[in-house]
Order: C-alpha cells, then sequence, then structure tokens
C-alpha cells in the first residue's frame, strides 16, 4: 500500500472541517466516541448540527476561541492507500503553518466557496504550494448544494483559477465540485450534478500518480550516522547510515564522496541484517564502501558524474516564521540535511506579496510570515541542488541562536 | 524497469529510522521510554535497525508506577537482556516514600498522573537532553498537533501554543542546558500501521496483549482487570472473561477488551473493524475531560 501525504488549506468558512470531516467519516476513520464526544459539545455549546470542525480542533485556546491554531495531522486509509493529511489553519500564522504543512505534501487541496470564488486567501496559498513544489493541485469549489449545483458556477472559478495558476510551478491541476456538508463528490456521486463526469475527490486522491515525484535520478545520500559496533562479531564493520535523499544506489556502484573528493565503491547496502540490492528515496540504509575513507556525519555521497554544487554562497526563498524580524547582516544557526553551520544574511533581493505576486525591492526586512529572495554566506560549505529538483538537498532551515528558535526556512534557487 | 513504489510501512520505518539517528547524532544523552507496551516495543525494533549491527546506543527507562502486569514486567526486563541495553527503572514508589508526591486516595485512585513528576526528577538527575516516546498523532487531538521534536523547558512543561516549526525532515534539536527534547518517531503511524508492522516483523509482545482467560470487572463502561491493585466498589462484581489489552499501562486504568484474538494477524481484523479508539475503549485517565491528554503533556506527561 502506497502512502500519500496531502496538506490542506481554507478557513473554517470554506468548510474545510467539514470536508475532512466527511472524509474521516465517510471512509470509517472517525470512531464513535470521537463522534459522540464531538456530538455532546455540539449540543452543550448550543449548536444546530454537529460541528465536525471540533474534531480536529484539539488544543483548549482554538476551542475556546474557535479557531485553528496549529498544523494537525490526521490519518485514514482506504485498501489503496495510506493517507496523512497535515491540516493547516487558514487565519492565525498563515504562512507559517502552510509552509510547514506544504514541506511533506505530495498534493495541495485548496478550497474555495461556490458562491465567493477563488478569493485572495486561496491564491495565497496556491503560491505556496507552487513554491514549495508541491507538484499536484486539487482545486474544491465546495457549497455546491449553495448555487443549485449549478454547472456555470464550477466553470466559471475553475476557468478563472486556471488562467492565474499559468504563472506558478503547478504540474497537475484537477477540479472537483462538491458539497461536504452533504457528502457529495467527496467519497461518491450524486444525481444532483449528473454533469459532472469527473473523478470524487477520494477516487482522485486514490489514484493521483505521484511515483515519478521523487528524485530517482541524483544519486544523493547525506551521511547521517557512521556505524561502528566495536564488537567481536562486527570488528572491522564500518558503515555509513542515512536517508537515501535522491536517485539509487547498488552494490558496485562508484560513488564521490564530499567534501574529500574521494572516490570508492559500494561494497554492500545494509538494512538490519538484509543486504539490499537497490536503494532508494526515502529509504534509511547503511552503505559500506570499499576502502576505508575518513567519512563523517555531513559528508555527502553522491555520483562521481552527478554532484551537488559545494558553495558557500546560497540564493534562496525565505520564508520567516519570527516575530523578530531577519535583517541584512543578521547571523543564523543553519541547518541543511545533515549539515550545520552557520548563515550571514548578505543581501535581501527583493520581499514577494504572496498575493500579487508582485515584488517589493525596497523592503529592509523579512517579518513573520512574510517571504523573500535572499543571499546567505556560509561559514562552511553545503552541498546542494535546486529546491524543484530534490526538496532534500534544496531545503534548510535557519535557527535564532540566542532563542534556539527556528526561524526560517529556505528553498535553494538554481544560480 | 524494477517497481520503486516504497510500501506504507516502509516509508513509515525509514521516518523513525531518520529521526532516531538524528537524536543519536545530535544529542549527548538520550533515552528511550520503554514500558513494554506495543508501541514502546516497535520504538525498541526501530532502534535495533537503526543502529544495526551496532548496539543501541542509548538506555532504556521505565516509569514504574508499581502497578503492574507481571507478564509485561517480565518482558520488560528479557528484551533489555538479550539486547545488552541498560534499563533505567524511575519509581513512583519512591517519589511517594520521598514525598515527592502524594498518592490519590478513594477506590479509583490511580498513579498515572504521578508519572510525570517521577519521570521529569529521572531525567533531571540522570541529564538526559533527548527522551523518545511512543506517542502517536493519531492518538489524541492535542497529540495531532505535537511536533516530532517536542521541545521542553527547564521545568519540564509543554508549551503547544508556541511550537518550533516543523519542515521536510530537518529537526531543530538545540536546546539549553535543563531543557530537553522528547522525541516522537512513532508520531505519523496508526493502531493500525503498529500492528501490521507487529506482524510482519514477527515483534514479540507481552502475552496479555493476546486473547486470555482472566478475572475482570464492568467500571465506567470498561473492563478492568482483577489485581493488587484495585478494590471494587460494592455494585461491581467480578466475571471470568477471554479478553486482551489495546494498551499497557498502570493495571489501575488500563482496559481490556472482549476478544478471541490469539495472533496479531487476528487482531488486526478487529482493529479494522473497530469503532472506538484505542484510548476511548481503555484509558480512563483520558476520560476526565475533552483537555485531558493536553493538560497532562503541559505538566510534562509523556
Amino acid at each position: 500500500m502506497e502512502m500519500l501525504r496531502f496538506a490542506t488549506a481554507g478557513s473554517v468558512d470554506d468548510g474545510k472541517s467539514t470536508l475532512i470531516g466527511r472524509l474521516l467519516l465517510d471512509s470509517k476513520q472517525i470512531f464513535e466516541d470521537q463522534l459522540e464526544s464531538v456530538e455532546r459539545t455540539s449540543r452543550e455549546k448550543g449548536f444546530d448540527y454537529t460541528n465536525l470542525a471540533l474534531l480536529t480542533d484539539g488544543l483548549r485556546a482554538e476551542r475556546e476561541q474557535g479557531i485553528t491554531i496549529d498544523v494537525a495531522y490526521r490519518y485514514f486509509a482506504t485498501p489503496r492507500r495510506k493517507f496523512i493529511i497535515a491540516d493547516t489553519p487558514g487565519h492565525v500564522q498563515y504562512t507559517r503553518n502552510m509552509v510547514t504543512g506544504a514541506s511533506t505534501a505530495d498534493l495541495a487541496l485548496i478550497l474555495v466557496d461556490a458562491r465567493h470564488g477563488v478569493v485572495e486567501q486561496s491564491r495565497r496559498h496556491s503560491v505556496i504550494a507552487s513554491l514549495l513544489s508541491v507538484r499536484h493541485l486539487v482545486l474544491c469549489v465546495n457549497k455546491m448544494d449553495l448555487v443549485d449545483y449549478d454547472q456555470l458556477v464550477f466553470d466559471r472559478i475553475s476557468e478563472e483559477f486556471r488562467e492565474w495558476a499559468g504563472k506558478l510551478d503547478i504540474t497537475d491541476l484537477t477540479f472537483i465540485p462538491v458539497s461536504a456538508l452533504h457528502g457529495v463528490n467527496v467519497t461518491s456521486h450524486s444525481p444532483n450534478m449528473g454533469w459532472y463526469d469527473g473523478p470524487t475527490l477520494l477516487h482522485h486522491l486514490e489514484h493521483v500518480y505521484i511515483g515519478s515525484d521523487r528524485n530517482l535520478i541524483d544519486a544523493r545520500m547525506p551521511v547521517q550516522f557512521v556505524i561502528r559496533p566495536m564488537s567481536d562479531a562486527y570488528h572491522d564493520y564500518r558503515g555509513y547510515a542515512g536517508t537515501v535523499a535522491g536517485g539509487t544506489f547498488r552494490p558496485g556502484d562508484e560513488v564521490l564522496v564530499l567534501p574529500s573528493g574521494l572516490t570508492t565503491t559500494i561494497a554492500g547496502i545494509d538494512l538490519y541484517g538484509e543486504e539490499l540490492s537497490e536503494a532508494m528515496p526515502p529509504q534509511s540504509v547503511t552503505l559500506r564502501l570499499a576502502d576505508d575513507i575518513d567519512i563523517s556525519r555531513g559528508d555527502m555521497i553522491c555520483r562521481p558524474n552527478n554532484a551537488p554544487r559545494a558553495t558557500q554562497e546560497i540564493e534562496a526563498m525565505v520564508c520567516w516564521f519570527s516575530e523578530r524580524p531577519m535583517t541584512v547582516g543578521g547571523k543564523y544557526a543553519i541547518k541543511h540535511t545533515t549539515r550545520s553551520a552557520r548563515a550571514l544574511v548578505r543581501d535581501l533581493h527583493y520581499r514577494m506579496d504572496v498575493n500579487s505576486l508582485s515584488r517589493d525591492e525596497t523592503s529592509p526586512t523579512l517579518t513573520l510570515n512574510e517571504m523573500g529572495r535572499v543571499s546567505l554566506r556560509i561559514t562552511t560549505p553545503l552541498f546542494v541542488d535546486e529546491y524543484r529538483r530534490n526538496r532534500t538537498t534544496g531545503s534548510f532551515i535557519l535557527i535564532d541562536e540566542g532563542t534556539n528558535e527556528t526561524v526560517g526556512a529556505g528553498m535553494i534557487l538554481d544560480t | 524497469m524494477t517497481d520503486t513504489t516504497i510500501s506504507h510501512l516502509d516509508a513509515l520505518e525509514a521516518e523513525s529510522i531518520h529521526i532516531m539517528r538524528e537524536v543519536a547524532a545530535e544529542f549527548e544523552r538520550p533515552v528511550l521510554l520503554f514500558s513494554g507496551g506495543k508501541d514502546s516495543a516497535l520504538m525498541l525494533k526501530l532502534a535495533e535497525k537503526a543502529f544495526w549491527p551496532a548496539r543501541i546506543p542509548f538506555p532504556l527507562m521505565h516509569v514504574d508506577t508499581g502497578h503492574n502486569f507481571p507478564e509485561v514486567l517480565d518482558y520488560r526486563d528479557r528484551r533489555a537482556a538479550e539486547l545488552g541495553t541498560p534499563l533505567v527503572v524511575a519509581s513512583v514508589q519512591k517519589s511517594i516514600d520521598e514525598g515527592r508526591v502524594h498518592e490519590e486516595t478513594g477506590p479509583k485512585a490511580t498513579r498515572n498522573r504521578l508519572q510525570s513528576v517521577t519521570l521529569l526528577d529521572a531525567i533531571e538527575e540522570h541529564g538526559f537532553d533527548a527522551v523518545f516516546g511512543g506517542g502517536r498523532r493519531d492518538e489524541d487531538k492535542a497529540r495531532a498537533k505535537e511536533r516530532v521534536f517536542s521541545f521542553r523547558d527547564d521545568f519540564g512543561q509543554w508549551d503547544p501554543k508556541n511550537q518550533r516549526p516543523e519542515l521536510w525532515s530537518l529537526y531543530n534539536a538545540r536546546h539549553r542546558k535543563g531543557e530537553h527534547i522528547r522525541v516522537f518517531p512513532i508520531s505519523n503511524w496508526t493502531e493500525m500501521d503498529v500492528w501490521q508492522y507487529i506482524e510482519r516483523e514477527e515483534i514479540e509482545l507481552p502475552s496479555i496483549y493476546f486473547a486470555h482467560r482472566r478475572q475482570v470487572f464492568r467500571r465506567d463502561g470498561m473492563l478492568l482487570a482483577l489485581t493488587d491493585f484495585v478494590k471494587l466498589l460494592p455494585d461491581e462484581e467480578l466475571e471470568e472473561l477471554t479478553v486482551r489489552f489495546r494498551t499497557v499501562g498502570d493495571a489501575t486504568c488500563t482496559g481490556a477488551v472482549e476478544s478471541p484474538a490469539t495472533t496479531a494477524e487476528a487482531i488486526i481484523l478487529e482493529v479494522a473493524a473497530s469503532r472506538i479508539t484505542e484510548r476511548g475503549a481503555t484509558r480512563a485517565d483520558d476520560k476526565f475531560n475533552e483537555a485531558a491528554m493536553e493538560d497532562r503533556k503541559k505538566e510534562g506527561y509523556f
């Protein structure tokens, strides 16, 4: 069974929680005790209907304020796939949460209200999904029941969005008209929308092809941990443990190790006593190499004719998460793959307005929930790829060295 | 062209191993919470895989309420001995004897909540800076929002409204002395995933996870086991049933379910058909109120 991770974005008003509740309910993932608890709370609060949003609003502060604060992860499975939903709230901390949810997502699900069409927030979420290289985007036009299931409304919204989304880096765009409240086109079709002959949302989630989304071309394995048992049985064992970040590795392959620049061949690939004939993303394995060369955490194993760029100068789109703004000249700790270093902000070329996609080249800072194009100087070389080509070797986080908080996330650009 | 599809269990396993190796590389003194329950048995197997053929490079710790099922203690000690991994036992009874916590009174008293103090004391005493827990996001609404690397201040407190953003597979391990990070390597596993993996990998579990005859009584809609630690209330009656446990916690508040399932395979079929969550069915400690778990987590609970 394959796994699909998707991020949902939108606000309570769009019916996002109802849609997720509906997916979980119709695929029988909501349990009786959870439903009972939500029904009881809804009655106590005097709602006329069972508020499925209560299923996902987990923290006391969220229930008190009636808003969702943080990314919540939900799980469900059908016989075809296991799904992980990163449910990101629309109002508070929207960029931070959406970026977090989208960073691991294969697909982004964006909801719009059929009565209002594509609004600023839907565009913002689409831009973020595109920047984070989420390849598949589904626009669910919800509340079709409130526009009499009118095909013209759906067509107009789809057309408008398709035209606008041409500017984005989205390879697969799908439109589905739904009514989350009445369960129409979520897991099953309805005669109310006989004109719609596309897949239901669940069918699409189960069948969308994600096999080619991983980079299986550029072999990359950042060394995470060196395994030396120092036991009698494995006296001379030395293995380089890590998660394959790209391409495939096979025993006998010639490999290049950075930063040393030395080459050797793969003697074997181990996973708990089993010798693998091949390793690919996202497997966590241990490589044994034919020659005894000095390798430690933070080094990169790749191929002699296909190596990442080793550089101390990085150009990146950075999202800022802290109330203390990012300023030119600021210094931060940086974590990229398994390598940690320090970074100096050399330049902020522009701040991007995620609503209009326009660039403000005069801004001296990036503040909370803002994004911009940044030049960084790193204290030690990092082994990087363009983020669009590899999400693992193309991403990094910035950490405030005083507070230890994660203050920024970056996506490396090609230069 | 070879098949490049990675199954969900392989993807989950790879993610958990990645997390464990990050912790081993970035912390001075990690520890893995090992109660003998199925989630900690899973964590232990993943730790074995992450560092094979080397030994697991951190000790195990059990926060012992003193209200144990003997089968679970046997299992705990045997597994630690087989792996040659040191086991730290932090005792709630000792915390009570030393006056650090006060035992609840009344027939429904449990030591579940007292564990937080014992755990935090042990973390401080041993200088642990990373603590692996077997929490899963599908267990509870508060857990659904917790990070994989969950920061705790020097009082051991969790601040749910001020969590570090967590992106890609880049985990922020930075902390000051006295602070620590709770690490949840199986955050993304569901109860079903855990059982499927237990079956696939033939992971041994304490016998109480499988159907057996046991003296039980009904309380608050749950089947509780008769042990030395509970007293029957006047209207409660003992009966002998074929049961199994879905979780293993303090014996005074961990409920059994009626089941004939004697193998992991049979349990998977029951889980697939189940309409009640694992915690809802069998953990009295979570039934107090809507935010029971969140409140306990803020105090430093697992």
